[in-house]
């Protein structure tokens, strides 16, 4: 029957769809890498640039923040650096457990404006990875980067940020399920 | 019926007052402060001006027709029903006069999207529900709060001019400099807005936006959060002041001072009534939004301090909440956006007001003791 | 699905089941109709208590009635109700009615799941009112709920919201799924797809758009539900996931959301000004056009709702020049509508008069969208009270309206009696003023500066927001006005013609029935002859 036919091809364009409310997650993360959406960076890559290339002076600003019961401190060593596009830098960041219980953090990265975080390239990071302190525990961690000389003229500074998120739960809760 | 006659009565007047004075403010967007805000201000009114033209054109043709073709008597209607030549002929039109839009719009968005460097940076961190200003060259910073009374609010004092749009702290900032803003949020999405630098940007966890401004005048700019954060986001405005650079640096060097003096009062000897004095005001700015003017709380969601085993008796796990926060609820950790002065006081005028020295031991806590509590974590 | 088919025919010539298990049964598609329409129009009246509410609350500036918790719950849910509630089962509500017999079929292709779509609704909602009296109160996130408001500070009660949406999902799907194979199936011989009434080829771009679109939401939520519940981190940032990509995720349901609410108000009203024009459309295939292309330009221009996310420049370009784009399509239907009243002869009663100003106010709501579209402007706009004055513009004298004018138009066919005339043009006129005095001067408190969503406001808003509660007041009771109309017209009304409305009869197959339309229409399919004019 014609109207069995078409309900079903209906009913199949629905599963489709709902299917593709996923694949959107996956698809935004690719649109993110191409265009630097929201300043979403990749995790650490190894990059060296021909020491010929000309380079230029860029402003790097360091932001920290803690989010919403976040009670660690995290601070990098220095707000701000002057940096020469194509060289190796190095910044710290140490983080310290305030609170007498262990706790596990990740730090979020982001770089600002968006369509720099293609041209931040750290070649040595915490991003997406843990931090397990004990209470009390202090950890000093680098950050070692590049700035792409293709960098844009019209971008003279980049802001690059960590936001630090507790996980301590949800780590226990993906623990407990393996 | 009668208050209805009355507030129709005072809505007239309102409304005559208003245009008798020509309150064309009233009514437009503000030109603003800044360069890019009066060019966003004439783009705003070119595109105005332009729907205004179309609006008028089609609502007179409109009655025009209704007019003219009401039926009549004798009167056949015509039986047309289609024209490709005046189909095509307003498609290119409209496409036209979108092109003349989209010209003007492209080179002010092209201006506003400048992505140089600033001469300061201001790392600006929306929290439910106040705004945290952080000079980053610096490295000082505070919180602004509302500062409108909760009797203002609740109708039992008059309302003045900035009702709703007043902080304890307004954000200082220079004239002549770029100032470079870096966005982020602590805990849901919240936006920053000054209609006068025409900036909104939305703030949002884990990530870092930008905005900038130039301001040429110093000036007073009011502003407000326009990203719903839950039950009090209509009550965390936003006040920049911006001032000559001169004073601005004054400023930037107390700031400074202030954070040295914060270190040494903590070695200061406290009375009861000193620490209560600054408790009740801590308390009145960052408690009262969620545990109320008496104490009691909204409970289950935010617990009442009245009678509370630990505001009674266990002063180690009091401090330890205001320090830490408390895990799955709403109370957040103070221990960066209070000083130790005010997190002793408030925590001191807790365990003394509401009776509940008489019931509980009232023991009172002094800076030093916050100071080691920090201290013992490091 | 044929023993659906075949059981249908077995009581083809048995008139209704007597009481209340006749509508619980029901697969008879003008018996679900009606039920569609009394869902929504009680709906609307919980819906506009709400708006009463908030409207009460920012009466005066400072605390008047409500709390600012309240205030939200009231907010998200006037926002969801009037969607989700009110306009969405109100057009599936006339289609149901209307499609079977504007194509000349004798009843929906799949009736019982048409009875099934019906009756979950008023599940749905249920379990979404019920919220408010659970712990924590009901959904206080806003409409578009975003993460994380929506997820790690929400409410408990977040998951039955989550539910509630999920099934008000799974009704509209399969009542759009119903309404294609309808129409694709069902039509009598000779109605071609490019002979078929304005308001079928409508609805057919609508459904298609909603089974697009529905299951990318319930996707959207249940992402949320997944991150609340299964420590997933879709929107949360901590763990790698993104807030934005919830709004992204959202708005790609949510702005062609937004045209389903008003597609089918183009085909409604391009039969009523037809028929009191006494004249046919103006340009009926570049309508169908304009429609279908709306429709597709409706999937790229989701992110103009999010200029201030932050998104770099190309993005914030590309995205206003589609949105600029739907003007087109949008004002051919606006001057098609005037050429058909162009040299007619036009009477004007109360479907007429809604009709027209559907398109008069809708032309403003259109114009405001002109002027959101544009990207560094929007900057201004955004989240203001100018944003509540537009999709006001475009959803109460733009959809709304269209509902109303099409009541009026079509209750006759229904009933077989006519409603009171002059009743009928009191409630236009109380409508059309208290509409213009409620959303009017919104656009000024947005453009001064006042934002969306928030339960007190500053001084300088004062006057301009009394004036809107007066007015939003006056439009609520002109809305009971309507109940009252309704009531009066199937108990008290005068015997309706078979044409109803003058030179009627040439302009569909519903108006070649009887008044009140046989329980069962068709028996055999109508001939397209009968119609002179059914381009």
């Amino acid at each position: 029957m014609e109207a069995r036919k078409s309900t079903l091809k209906l009913i199949l364009f629905t599963f489709g769809m709902f299917g593709f409310g996923f694949a959107l997650v996956p698809l935004y993360d690719v649109f993110c890498d191409i265009t630097g959406l929201n300043g979403k960076v990749t995790g650490p890559t190894i990059t060296t640039y021909d020491q010929e290339i000309s380079s230029r002076e860029v402003k790097i600003t360091f932001v920290t923040s803690n989010n919403k019961q976040m009670p660690w401190s995290f601070k990098s060593s220095s707000p701000q650096m002057k940096v020469e596009t194509g060289q190796d830098y190095l910044m710290d960041f140490t983080f310290t457990n305030t609170t007498d219980k262990p706790m596990i953090a990740q730090a979020v990265p982001s770089v600002s404006p968006g369509r720099g975080a293609r041209y931040f390239h750290k070649t040595e990071c915490f991003c997406f990875e843990q931090q397990f302190l004990a209470a009390g525990e202090s950890i000093t961690i680098p950050v070692k980067f590049i700035i792409d000389p293709e960098l844009p003229d019209d971008i003279s500074s980049l802001a690059l940020g960590y936001t630090l998120f507790d996980v301590t739960e949800e780590f226990a809760n993906l623990q407990a399920k393996n | 019926m009668f208050r209805a006659i009355k507030y129709s009565l005072s809505l007239v007047a309102a409304l005559t007052a208003n245009f008798s004075f020509g309150a064309w403010d009233d009514l437009n967007m503000s030109p603003g402060a800044t360069q890019l805000s009066q060019e966003i201000f004439g783009l705003h009114m070119t595109v105005f001006y332009v729907c205004l033209a179309i609006g008028i054109a089609v609502l007179l043709a409109m009655a025009f027709i209704l007019f003219k073709y009401r039926k009549k008597e004798g009167v056949k209607p015509a039986d047309f029903d289609d024209s490709t030549a005046l189909e095509i002929t307003w498609t290119v039109l409209f496409a036209l006069i979108l092109i003349v839009l989209a010209v003007p719009a492209t080179s002010v968005m092209i201006k506003a999207y400048d992505d140089q460097e600033g001469d300061i940076n201001i790392l600006i961190t929306g929290h439910q529900w106040k705004w945290q200003y952080e000079y980053i060259e610096d490295e000082v910073g505070f919180f602004s709060n509302l500062s409108t009374s909760l009797d203002k609010r609740n109708n039992l004092a008059p309302k003045d001019e900035n009702y709703l749009l007043e902080v304890d702290e307004p954000l200082v900032i220079p004239t002549n400099t770029r100032v470079r803003f870096l966005i982020t949020a602590n805990d849901v999405i919240h936006s920053w807005w000054v209609p006068d630098f025409a900036i909104k940007q939305d703030a949002i966890p884990g990530f870092v936006n930008t905005g900038w401004t130039y301001v040429n005048e110093p000036g007073v700019f009011r502003g407000q959060c326009t990203e719903l954060c839950g039950q009090y986001h209509g009550y965390m405005p936003i006040v920049v002041k911006a001032v000559s650079p001169e004073e601005y640096s004054t400023f930037i060097n107390d700031k400074k001072q202030a954070k040295i003096q914060q270190a040494l009062l903590t070695e200061k000897l406290w009375s009861t009534s000193e620490l209560m004095e600054i408790g009740e005001a801590t308390y009145q700015k960052n408690c009262v939004a969620c545990h109320q003017v008496g104490g009691r709380g909204i409970p289950p969601v935010f617990p009442s301090l009245v009678g509370s085993e630990i505001v009674m008796r266990n002063k180690a796990r009091h401090i330890e909440i205001l320090m830490e926060g408390v895990q799955g609820a709403a109370m957040a950790s103070y221990a960066e956006q209070l000083t130790e002065v005010e997190i002793a006081a408030v925590i001191t005028y807790t365990r003394q007001a509401w009776g509940n020295a008489e019931t509980g031991d009232g023991k009172i806590v002094i800076p030093k003791e916050i100071l080691d509590y920090k201290n013992n974590k490091l | 699905m044929s023993a659906v088919i075949d059981s249908h025919h077995d009581d083809h010539h048995h008139g209704p089941a007597k009481g209340f298990s006749r509508w619980l049964y029901t697969t008879n598609h003008k018996d679900i109709g009606s039920m569609y329409l009394w869902f929504s129009l009680v709906m609307l009246f919980i819906g506009g208590a709400m708006a009463m509410v908030i409207r009460a609350e920012l009466f005066e500036p400072g605390s008047q009635i409500v709390s600012p918790e309240f205030y939200n719950q009231m907010v998200t849910n006037h926002g969801l109700i009037m969607v989700f509630g009110v306009i969405m089962p109100a057009f599936v509500g006339f289609a149901n009615w209307m499609i079977p017999m504007q194509i000349g079929a004798p009843d929906m292709a799949l009736p019982r799941l048409n009875n099934l779509s019906f009756w979950i609704l008023p599940v749905a909602f249920g379990i979404l009112l019920s919220t408010f009296f659970m712990e924590g109160g009901a959904p206080n996130f806003g409409w578009t709920f975003y993460a994380p408001l929506s997820t790690e500070y929400a409410p408990p009660t977040v998951t039955f919201f989550i539910f509630s949406v999920h099934i008000m999902g799974a009704s509209s799907i399969m009542g759009s799924i119903n309404i294609i194979t309808t129409i694709l199936n069902m039509r009598a011989p000779g109605m071609t797809l490019m002979k078929m009434p304005l308001f079928v080829w409508s609805w057919f771009i609508t459904a298609y758009l909603l089974i697009a679109v529905m299951p990318v939401l319930a996707g959207a939520v249940t992402m949320m539900l997944m991150d609340i519940h299964a420590g997933t981190s879709f929107f949360k940032a901590g763990g790698g996931g993104d807030p934005v990509l919830f709004q992204h995720i959202f708005w790609f349901f949510g702005h062609p959301e937004v045209y389903i609410m008003i597609l089918p108000a183009f085909g409604i009203v391009s039969h009523i000004i037809e028929t009191f024009s006494r004249k046919p459309i103006f340009g009926y295939s570049s309508m169908v056009y304009a429609i279908a292309s709306i429709a597709l330009l409706s999937f790229v221009v989701w992110a103009h709702h999010m200029f201030t996310v932050g998104m770099p420049i190309a993005g914030e370009l590309f995205f206003m020049y589609s949105t600029m784009l739907i003007a087109i399509p949008t004002g051919v239907k606006v001057f098609n509508w005037l050429s058909t009243m162009f040299k007619g002869s036009l009477t004007f009663e109360t479907p007429m008069l809604f009709a027209i100003a559907f398109v008069a106010l809708f032309t403003i709501g259109g114009l405001s969208g002109i002027m959101l579209a544009i990207a560094p402007a929007d900057f201004q706009y955004h989240d203001t009270y100018f944003v509540v004055a537009h999709f006001h513009y475009v959803l109460v004298p733009g959809a709304l309206f269209s509902l109303l004018a099409a009541a009026y138009y079509w209750i006759p066919k229904w009933t077989g009696k006519m409603y009171d005339e002059t009743l009928g043009k009191v409630h236009f006129w109380m409508s059309f003023i208290s509409v213009n005095l409620t959303f009017f001067p919104m656009h000024f408190v947005g453009l001064a500066g006042m934002p969306r969503r928030i339960p007190d406001y500053a001084m300088q808003f004062a006057d301009w927001n009394m004036m809107v509660s007066v007015g939003a007041f006056l439009f609520g009771i002109s809305q009971l006005l309507f109940l009252f109309i309704v009531l009066k017209c199937i108990y008290n009304g005068k015997a309706a013609t078979t044409e109803v409305w003058e030179g009627a009869k040439d302009r569909g197959f519903e108006w070649t029935v009887d008044s009140p339309a046989p329980y069962h229409t068709f028996s055999s399919p109508p001939s397209m002859e009968s119609l002179k004019s059914s381009s």
